[in-house]
């Protein structure tokens, strides 16, 4: 990960004629001139969607939801007080998959949980992304046997893949960072447009009419 | 549709139509809408899990609740069965050390531990003394934050949030020194077949010693917080309460069975790894409550930090493998002056080391009760046989004598403070 610090340019005087001026705009007493260059200076311009996309990626409320030893790290990163998530905005657990909108597949995917996990996915309300932690929910990592799926992407989207096992929470965060960074690029609501994966959809038992999934 | 299939069915709806059965303690003012009405209430089957904040894991729980009290109380398990025991013969001996260890994920050196144990048992091989001592160390550092992790998660399903972060800020410094004995903060694989992985490096004892210094103020200050908590107290004492005979017949050990009475550590009882050099207390409960149990582990905490202590200052020098070439890897510097040690290692690596057959059951204290290893071997590379009895799996079955007839909040309270963990039912 790259850090860029750039010193803050101007003095102390500077600062405090912009807040003087902050403070007169705010009291109506700017005008003509003067709140044009206020304008000139103080204004940032930018598409909807990409302000729409800023807000976000700041705004990320995972599910609380745990599979095996990653859950442990999982919760290590959310509630510890070392790697603190709300730094990243993403504090908000919901229990409730209506209300969360990023999915971490923490640990080993049984055969018998896969269906459980595709139900809770459909649950959640789009836009919605899945991270995929440790190499269980990757590829099945060590455990190559009978009883768990090979790779969480069999049965949905992934977005982002954290490799270890367990991954460090480190190692979460910064997958965290990048799913923020798709968040803001790939603007596209819905895993089937992001994906381009029209003409998956299930069809239900009750008929073509029913909603899909 | 099969019968197993028909119970998991989520929801449904059903009235009594006898009384209830007797055994059902209904406690003076809980539920008591109308005795007489009682036979019109109904049954509500609800689903609990797998995927629910308090069921610690991927636990499914059918309740059947008459109002608020449980009634009946069905798990259901292998929502995160990996087929490990299986996995491990497909491996060789050493090779295993790292399946195991995913078992039970919160007390990983306790499962390595019970493994080596039986396959140094069927080798016959001793483990010097300072590898013990190392083990030892390691092992009850793990138990400190397995019962950190414990205490965090426990008290935030009865709706205590900071000691979710309290405990984890303690238990972030153990990983530390995890980290720094083996490079990995979890599934560390420092237990070998006849030793550990390597000696603890330099500054590793003074960082120890600096956090078993902080460590007991810092139980200090989360009693401080807890049992002055009208809440907490409220929601603990009294509820629960399963009889030392019921807990006995059901198998169920560790902090449950000393909670209820009952002093029996493995540690002390059938002492291992050098157990019998420290001088630790079994803290037992009185009453056998959830208050109980949460005190039990606290003073856990405190005895494991005196025995971290003491193998700290007692800690013999010598190797810290055994110097069987035939089981445990030649040091690295040999392999570029000794053809032999050479050798060695490329038999190991590629083959591993032969057990004679035979088969050995280890049983060890682990945080959550006792933790055996069977392993059976064939007299190849691989074991025939790997068998878990894992504390998690026995003690489940004890909270349905937790749970039935306490109100549902209770019935929460009492799954915090069963503590277990789903990788190590399910394996």
């Amino acid at each position: 990960m790259e850090v860029i610090r750039t010193k803050v340019s101007g003095s102390k005087e500077d600062f405090r004629a912009k807040q003087l001026s902050a403070q007169q705009m705010l009291r109506g007493d700017l005008d003509g001139a003067g709140l044009e260059e206020y304008v000139e200076k103080r204004l940032l311009l930018t598409k909807l969607q990409d302000a729409q996309g800023w807000a976000r990626k700041n705004a990320i409320w995972p599910l609380g939801f745990g599979l095996a030893c990653c859950a442990i790290e999982m919760i290590t990163v959310i509630g510890s007080p070392r790697n603190d998530l709300s730094r990243f905005g993403a504090e908000v657990i919901r229990f409730s998959p209506r209300q969360a909108d990023l999915l971490i597949l923490s640990g080993r995917v049984s055969i018998k949980m896969a269906p459980i996990i595709r139900r809770i996915y459909d649950q959640m309300l789009e836009p919605k992304w899945v991270i995929s932690m440790g190499a269980c929910a990757s590829s099945a990592g060590m455990f190559n046997n009978y009883a768990l799926v090979a790779g969480a992407d069999k049965f949905l989207p992934v977005d982002v893949y954290v490799p270890g096992c367990p991954p460090r929470p480190e190692a979460l965060m910064y997958g965290i960072l990048k799913l923020q960074d798709k968040i803001t690029r790939e603007p596209e609501l819905g895993w089937r447009e992001r994906y381009r994966a029209d003409g998956t959809e299930e069809i239900s038992d009750a008929g073509p009419d029913a909603p899909r999934r | 549709m099969s019968d197993y299939r028909e119970r998991e069915k989520s929801i449904s709806i059903g009235t009594i139509e006898e009384e209830p059965v007797s055994g059902t303690r209904l406690e003076p003012g809980v539920a008591d809408d109308g005795g007489e009405e009682r036979g019109e209430a109904e049954l509500l089957t609800i689903n609990l899990g797998p995927h629910h904040p308090a069921t610690h894991g991927v636990l499914r729980l059918l309740c059947t609740l008459e109002g608020e009290t449980v009634r009946n109380i069905e798990p259901i398990i292998g929502y995160v069965h990996t087929g490990i025991e299986k996995s491990c013969e497909d491996q060789e001996y050493w090779k295993a050390i790292t399946f195991v260890e995913r078992m039970d994920y919160l007390s990983y050196y306790f499962n390595a531990y019970a493994y080596c144990s039986a396959v140094e048992t069927l080798l016959d091989e001793e483990v010097p003394p300072r590898a013990q001592y190392l083990r030892v160390i390691h092992m009850e550092l793990n138990r400190i934050a397995s019962h950190l992790f414990w205490l965090g998660t426990g008290a935030l399903d009865i709706g205590a949030i900071t000691m979710l972060w309290w405990a984890l800020r303690e238990r972030d410094l153990i990983l530390d020194l995890f980290e720094m004995s083996s490079g990995q903060r979890f599934h560390t694989r420092y237990f070998q077949v006849g030793g550990v992985m390597e000696d603890i490096p330099p500054g590793f004892e003074a960082k120890l010693r600096e956090f078993l210094a902080q460590m007991p103020a810092r139980v200090d200050q989360y009693e401080a917080l807890l049992d002055q908590n009208e809440i907490w107290l409220q929601r603990t004492q009294n509820t629960g309460i399963v009889p030392l005979e019921k807990l006995l017949e059901l198998g169920v050990t560790g902090p449950l069975l000393r909670a209820a009475g009952k002093p029996w550590d493995l540690r002390k009882a059938m002492p291992y790894c050098s157990y019998e050099d420290f001088d630790f207390k079994i803290p037992v409960g009185t009453v056998g409550d959830n208050y109980d149990r949460y005190r039990v582990r606290m003073a856990e905490i405190r005895e494991s930090v005196g025995i971290v202590q003491q193998a700290l200052d007692g800690l013999p020098e010598g190797p810290y493998i055994t110097g069987n070439r035939k089981v445990a890897l030649p040091p690295r510097h040999e392999l570029a002056t000794s053809m032999e040690a050479l050798i060695h290692h490329f038999k190991l690596v590629t083959e591993g080391f032969r057990v004679p057959p035979g088969e050995a059951y280890v049983a060890i204290e682990s945080p959550r009760g006792e933790l055996g290893c069977f392993v059976l071997a064939d007299g190849s590379a691989k074991p025939a046989r790997v068998h878990m009895r894992d504390p998690s799996f026995v003690n489940l079955q004890a909270l349905k004598h937790m749970g039935e007839g306490t109100v549902i909040a209770d019935f929460i309270a009492c799954l915090a403070m069963l503590d277990p963990i789903l990788g190590g039912i399910d394996r």
